[in-house]
């Protein structure tokens, strides 16, 4: 049974950890501000989730449970609304996005 | 495993850093330091299980709030030069 | 001069939100259980000392909140937690899917993106559920809302299959039901 738990484990935490390292080499690999905001997400979503949710598993039904995830549920609702107000601020700055095709508006 | 994780996270963290020294612009940088602050945040969690002490959550829990806080803040002092009532 | 202002600042509140309604004090006494429960949460003591400035902290903030008059339908929104209830998990395989696609995209050889910066329609009656669809777009990878205007939302989306599926207004129709 504690196999079983720790094998889900470093499941969660080795796929959490890859989506955070994807987000990083996103950040890196993407041409401009805009799509970079894209991998951001990445780190803030799944990453977060899995990373958390393994933690969750060894922790088991106890207050550290709670706790982490009061953690998560504050990521959730902080992440998106600083990187709307980023990207806004770039926007409203004049930043354009780096586009492939010209059909924007 | 949490130790294997938590240099996986380094290593993410380490990458925002680097997109958070070249730039170019000011909005990728408070992006990147937005990002680092997430990992950050899972990092101080999984130390907490590193060293088998569960108070670092609250720590965590208090880095969350101060990154989104910070973010905004920043943006704020970009926007208005100032972060008062006025200047 | 301060007081004009706040009284200003009051006015303009009061004139945007529906009138005050008996369900204040039922929302009052959710927030006191809410902040009770969170305080129990991270505390971890049961003894009679703590649980007492537990209530008397928790009554001052439900004081000062409701002073501040942002107890509302806005504020504490009681009204739509039992409709948020099915649209979670489908929000929650929708940032799956996405997190996969971006995924295959940032490690793709040739970065295979192809961002689009658009208006999309967005039919919520309030602003509660304008900022839901708003935050739903940019908790999903691949989408991100930068500008919120009353009936529509500018989105930047890094392929235009992401677009496509947006413009579907599939979530647009599900937060709409979760607003009732």
């Amino acid at each position: 049974m504690s196999a079983l738990i720790d094998g889900l484990t470093w499941l969660l935490l080795l796929g959490g950890g890859f989506f955070v390292v994807a987000g990083g080499a996103g950040l890196l690999r993407m041409p401009d501000f805009f799509t970079r905001l894209h991998p951001a997400g990445l780190v803030d979503t799944l990453g977060a989730v899995l990373i958390i949710l393994g933690l969750v598993l060894q922790a088991g039904f106890t207050q550290v449970s709670a706790k982490l995830v009061l953690v998560l549920v504050l990521l959730f609702l902080t992440g998106p609304t600083a990187t709307h107000a980023v990207s806004n601020a770039a926007l409203v700055s004049g930043l354009m996005p780096w586009t492939k095709r010209k059909d924007n508006d | 495993m949490f130790d294997v994780t938590a240099a996986i996270l380094l290593v993410g963290m380490a990458f925002a850093l680097v997109r958070a020294v070249l730039g170019p612009t000011i909005y990728d940088r408070i992006l990147a330091i937005n990002v680092h602050g997430t990992k950050t945040v899972l990092l101080i969690a999984v130390l907490g299980f590193v060293t088998e002490r569960p108070d670092f959550l609250d720590l965590s829990l208090v880095y969350a709030l101060i990154n989104f806080i910070g973010t905004i803040a920043v943006l704020k002092l970009i926007k208005y030069g100032y972060l008062g009532d006025g200047p | 001069m301060l007081i004009e202002r706040r009284s200003l600042l009051f006015a303009v509140h009061r004139s945007e939100n529906a009138k005050r309604t008996g369900g204040d004090l039922v929302r009052a006494i959710s927030l006191y259980a809410a902040l009770y429960g969170v305080w129990l949460l991270l505390s971890g003591f049961f003894s009679p000392f703590f649980l007492g400035i537990a209530a008397v902290c928790c009554a001052l903030v439900v004081y000062i909140a409701l002073r501040m008059d942002v107890i509302d339908q806005e504020g504490h929104p009681v009204q739509i937690s039992w409709r948020l209830i099915p649209y979670l998990p489908w929000l929650a395989w929708q940032i799956v899917r996405a997190n996969l696609d971006v995924t295959r995209r940032v490690f793709s050889r040739d970065l295979d993106i192809d961002p689009v910066l658009r208006w999309v329609p967005a039919s919520q009656r309030t602003d509660l559920g304008t900022v839901i669809y708003a935050n739903s777009i940019t908790l999903t990878p691949g989408t991100v809302s930068t500008d919120v205007e009353p009936g529509r939302i500018r989105v930047h989306a890094l392929s235009g299959d992401a677009m496509a599926e947006l413009e579907t207004g599939e979530m647009n129709a599900r937060v709409r039901d979760v607003e009732g």
